[in-house]
């Protein structure tokens, strides 16, 4: 019996390291990377503040840290199973993204923060964000449909666009409630990602872009856009417009960025960030710490992992001969383009304010917890690759 | 893969390396491109000057007694960042701090708010700082009220205390000097904005007068911690501290016990004119040592409460200052306030008239008056005499003799037809004595007068011409009278021209000729000291509190006064028999102190605003002993009626002061300065200085 144990644990590690030694190493590394280099900008965005406050200077270093011991469990166990099978699970993971997309619409059980309705408040601090949940339930769901029938090499048809785009724009009206738009853009850009990829009419690709376009313009126009979504584009365009509020903040971030200059003035020693003039810049704006304390060449350090990170997912996607598989990996791709574009380019004043995290590095559970998931879904692709 | 699937996928991928590179683009030029200016921009986010004022330096008058100093005071002062956050805007913050420190809540609402946030016409009293800076409500609170502030920061938001030095008037003579010395006040945006001014925020700077002309010594340098706060401005770091350095003390010409009796005597006079029925609102006095421009004393009426300054300035306070019900205190009427000099004036006339080769020794005509053209020239203060000396035309002040010989002149110089080669005599002369020209007081503010020679008739048409041939569309109402009209359709024609009348109003100080007090006092040291025109000088020296001298003020000629021996024989003898036997005897008569002058009673055109016509200016000028001229005393009440009965009375008191006279005994014990004007610098020690018995 012992032995017999004793077999199955070290069979069960062998398997573990055996399933690890073949994944893409240089995705591993990217992943890796940034997740270092995140927890160390987080620490530093908190650790000088909190101290002078009689906190814990740890306190969201401890807390990023089991964020990511979870995010890289649950990458892991993304792996375990052959993604084609994880197609069972589709439903119930978007469905369970719907129900919390509800669920942060209803008073006492969603929490605002920002402007923006996209929290439900767990007992212990902790905050989870069902939009997080649905940029996977969508990418996957509508890579299945769209790949559905692909034994054959024929393209998909209208109908089954038809049905894609009705698996993702539940999710994606529920977020604008929100209202996100941030997240919707992200969102959209997968979703037409995968539509092109998927071989769909160019039509499609042509007509959804129009119809993103014109979507943004009215929505502005008829304020289906939230009064802060507003404010937030006025302070882009005329940062001094509000400076208290978003204009300040998209201020001092440039200014913090810029002041880091080519080499920063050192991990924990940036001025701008001990005084937190930045603020949420642990979150949001944690590349503002990065550009203070680690300079164009730290930054452009990150910039280089975020490149890499992009090129071996787009490697995967190529070499994989299954449709679902490579459409997964171009959800997650534009996904992940997308987010980081809006996040740094919003902390350096290129694109207008938006509240989406920046990928691998910022702190906050759900964000951390799906892009794990993400990059496991990718390595599940690889590591199934033929 | 299909194709277009394929094709589709590199889009993709162009579209992911795009977005990269754009954020890479950014990133060089953020923090590459324009490093620097981004450094330099987090810099001021994030460090904060500190300054603690310097102590500034005194004030004092030429044998060390203080006129103004500083000494620790408490400032309370608000926090608009803070009370604006408040439910109410922090108004009962206001009113509770105002009752604490005995203030009219309404004052200090008023008091802390920026200027732009008030309807124009109620900025009396406004902020000119801004928000984010403290708005001190008083400097002179008391311990307890400080304590009561800072032990109750719950009740008291946003409202801070803090030992200050305030400025303070010891007034040991009972002098005010107000407006000789001026006052400080808060940097303004402006002031900030000052590239040749280096201030600080929390600085006080001079305003005006002698704080403002000698700031750059009596201010001293603001100690500048810099330190390095968070958002929530606490300090984190400090990067910078030095100490600051005491400003010196500016010592004066002044003498507190003269400036204290010229003010009174000036204040004296000015109530004698009321009396007497004349409006009487403002007047000016000044001492002067006419061998060296030294000003002894300067006083100027109405005046103020140096001390408001200090102790928050009430919104009623604020206003009256510049009111013209209260007589505009804040003007400075010494040397900001213009009049016509009128019958003082004559003194320049004897010069113009020696200069055209008048026999100053001969007689001539004074009747009652002198026809023209076709207008006639009144004699003002006397009927006709008949034939006179010049002297004793000069001591009874005739004018028919003066338009005679300012018409024959003008005739002589072509009339309206002006010829080549123009002797102007009369305008020579006042030219000679700087007439129209700022004497270069050290004071700030000071106006040049008006010499109304051809030139100036010239600009003054061809800027006017438009509205005098208009004049029925372009004037008032209560401006269109017959004459009015008359006169502006004439001047319309050839107002550029000098007339008859303009040259013979200007030989009797009339007409559109204008000077200050301090001209006024300037010309007559020429005339005492035979044609030294010297600089009038409050300053004597600038004192480090070690006691060195950092910077000695030394006498300085401006010019020449176009004066022959004869000529000034000549006035010395005819301004003392003014004091003798003419306009001023009643007033000298008995005077132990030998003093010329002359009177002078200006006609002013002009209206007051109810309406009423304005009185005459009352002037007198002079200098004394008229055998060794050492002091010029001039003294001016505007609105205040006749030369003799009021301003020369007040010479008088303030000659009795000066040389310590009671009714017709010298007693040199009670003389202000028995040793002569001091010539050695005072030691200087504000806080023991005791007064000379005089």
């Amino acid at each position: 019996m012992r032995s017999r144990q004793f077999k199955s644990r070290s069979h069960r590690r062998n398997h573990f390291f055996e399933n690890f030694s073949q994944w893409d190493r240089l995705l591993n590394f990217s992943v890796g990377a940034l997740s270092i280099l995140g927890t160390l900008l987080v620490w530093a965005a908190t650790k000088s503040w909190f101290a002078n406050q009689g906190l814990d200077p740890q306190y969201y270093l401890k807390r990023h840290v089991i964020n990511l011991a979870i995010g890289i469990a649950l990458a892991y166990g993304t792996t375990l199973i052959d993604y084609r099978l994880l197609r069972a699970y589709t439903p119930i993971v978007w469905g369970l993204a719907v129900l919390g997309l509800v669920a942060v619409l209803i008073p006492h059980i969603g929490s605002t923060i920002n402007g923006a309705r996209a929290w439900i408040a767990l007992p212990g601090g902790f905050n989870i964000q069902p939009a997080e949940l649905a940029k996977i339930g969508i990418i996957v769901g509508i890579s299945m449909i769209l790949a559905e029938k692909r034994d054959s090499d024929a393209n998909p048809n209208d109908l089954d666009v038809l049905k894609a785009l009705a698996i993702a724009a539940i999710p994606i009206v529920l977020i604008l409630i929100q209202p996100d738009l941030g997240t919707v853009v992200i969102i959209s850009a997968a979703v037409v990602a995968i539509i092109a990829t998927s071989g769909a009419p160019t039509r499609w690709v042509v007509g959804l872009l129009l119809v993103a376009v014109v979507g943004g313009l009215v929505a502005v126009k008829a304020g289906v856009v939230s009064d802060y979504q507003v404010k937030r584009l006025q302070s882009f365009v005329d940062p001094t417009a509000d400076p208290q509020m978003s204009g300040y903040q998209l201020r001092q971030s440039r200014i913090t960025i810029g002041s880091g200059g080519i080499i920063g003035k050192g991990l924990f020693s940036g001025p701008q960030t001990n005084g937190r003039f930045v603020p949420e810049q642990q979150t949001d704006f944690i590349f503002t710490v990065a550009g203070e304390e680690l300079g164009f060449l730290g930054c452009g350090f990150i910039l280089l992992c975020f490149g890499l990170f992009f090129a071996r997912a787009f490697t995967i996607a190529k070499r994989t001969n299954d449709l679902f598989g490579r459409l997964v990996c171009v959800g997650v791709i534009a996904w992940f383009a997308f987010q980081t574009f809006e996040n740094i380019g919003m902390t350096m004043g290129l694109v207008p304010m938006t509240g989406v995290p920046l990928p691998f590095m910022s702190y906050g559970g759900s964000s951390m917890f799906a892009n794990m998931i993400a990059v496991g879904l990718l390595q599940n692709v690889h590591l199934r690759a033929r | 893969m299909s194709l277009r699937s394929r094709l589709n996928i590199v889009i993709v991928q162009a579209l992911v390396i795009s977005l990269m590179v754009a954020l890479l683009g950014r990133l060089f030029y953020l923090q590459v491109a324009s490093g620097l200016k981004y450094q330099n921009a987090a810099l001021s986010i994030q460090s904060r000057d500190v300054v603690t004022p310097a102590v500034r330096g005194a004030i004092t008058d030429s044998s060390g007694i203080p006129l103004v100093m500083d000494r620790p005071g408490m400032v309370i002062s608000v926090d608009r960042s803070v009370l604006d956050k408040l439910p109410d805007s922090g108004k009962s913050v206001i009113s509770k701090v105002a009752l604490l420190v005995g203030l009219k809540p309404d004052d200090v609402f008023i008091s802390t708010r920026l200027c732009g946030e008030l309807p124009i016409g109620q900025r009396a009293g406004c902020w000119k700082g801004t928000r984010f800076q403290p708005i001190p409500i008083t400097r002179t609170a008391t311990q307890a009220q400080a304590l009561k502030v800072l032990e109750n920061s719950d009740r008291y938001p946003g409202i801070d205390a803090k030992p200050v030095p305030v400025r303070s008037y010891p007034s040991l003579a009972g002098e005010n000097g107000s407006h000789v010395l001026g006052y400080v006040g808060s940097v303004t945006e402006l002031d900030l904005a000052n590239p040749d001014k280096h201030y600080y925020r929390d600085e006080l700077i001079g305003k005006s007068g002698l704080e403002y002309e000698y700031d750059k010594y009596l201010r001293g340098t603001a100690g500048i911690k810099t330190v390095i706060v968070d958002r929530k401005e606490a300090v984190t770091q400090q990067a910078q501290n030095t100490a600051p350095k005491s400003g010196f003390n500016l010592v004066t010409n002044l003498d507190a016990r003269l400036q204290a009796a010229t003010e009174k005597a000036l204040a004296t006079s000015v109530r004698r004119s009321k009396s007497m029925g004349y409006h009487a609102d403002g007047g000016a006095a000044i001492v002067m040592d006419v061998k060296t421009g030294k000003v002894l004393a300067l006083a100027s009426y109405p005046t103020y409460d140096p001390n408001i300054w200090q102790t928050g300035l009430t919104q009623a306070q604020a206003k009256d200052l510049f009111s013209d019900s209260a007589g505009v205190p804040a003007l400075i009427r010494p040397i900001q306030g213009m009049y016509a000099p009128a019958s003082t004036f004559k003194s320049i006339s004897v010069v113009a008239a020696a200069a055209a080769g008048y026999n100053l020794n001969a007689s001539y005509d004074c009747p009652a008056s002198v026809q023209i053209g076709n207008r006639v020239f009144n004699n003002f203060e006397v009927k006709s005499l008949g034939r006179v000396s010049l002297q004793k035309a000069i001591a009874v002040s005739c004018d028919t003799i003066w338009y005679q010989i300012a018409y024959d002149q003008w005739v002589k110089d072509g009339g309206l037809r002006p010829k080549s080669g123009l002797h102007d005599y009369f305008f020579t002369a006042a030219k000679g004595f700087g007439i129209g020209k700022s004497t270069g007081i050290d004071l700030p503010g000071e106006a040049s007068g008006r010499l109304p020679d051809r030139g100036w008739k010239q600009r003054y048409y061809d800027q006017n011409k438009n509205y005098l041939c208009n004049y029925s569309t372009r004037a008032k109402k209560s401006d269109l009278t017959p004459y009015l009209i008359a006169i502006a359709k004439e001047n319309c024609v050839d107002g550029y021209m000098l007339r008859a009348g303009d040259a013979v109003n200007f030989s009797i100080g009339q007409g559109d000729t204008l000077i200050t007090p301090i001209q006024m006092a300037q010309v007559y040291s020429t005339i005492a000291n035979g044609g030294t025109i010297y600089k009038p000088e409050i300053a004597r020296a600038i004192v480090k509190p070690d006691g060195t001298v950092v910077k000695e003020f030394k006498t300085e000629v401006t010019g020449t006064a176009p004066l022959t021996p004869e000529v000034t024989a000549f006035l010395h003898k005819s301004l003392r028999s003014v004091a003798t036997e003419g306009t001023a005897a009643g007033v000298f008569a008995g005077f132990p102190i030998h003093v010329a002058g002359k009177t002078g009673t200006a006609q002013d055109l002009g209206r007051n605003k109810n309406g009423s016509s304005k009185d005459d200016t009352s002037w007198f000028a002079s200098f004394a002993p008229v055998e060794a001229p050492q002091y010029a005393v001039v003294m001016m009440v505007s609105q205040g009626g006749f030369g003799a009965s009021v301003s020369a009375v007040g010479v008088h008191d303030i000659y009795a002061a000066l040389y310590g006279v009671s009714g017709s005994t010298i007693d040199p014990k009670k003389a202000i300065f028995p040793d002569g004007i001091p010539s050695q610098l005072p030691k200087i020690d504000v806080k023991n200085a005791k007064l000379a018995k005089p």
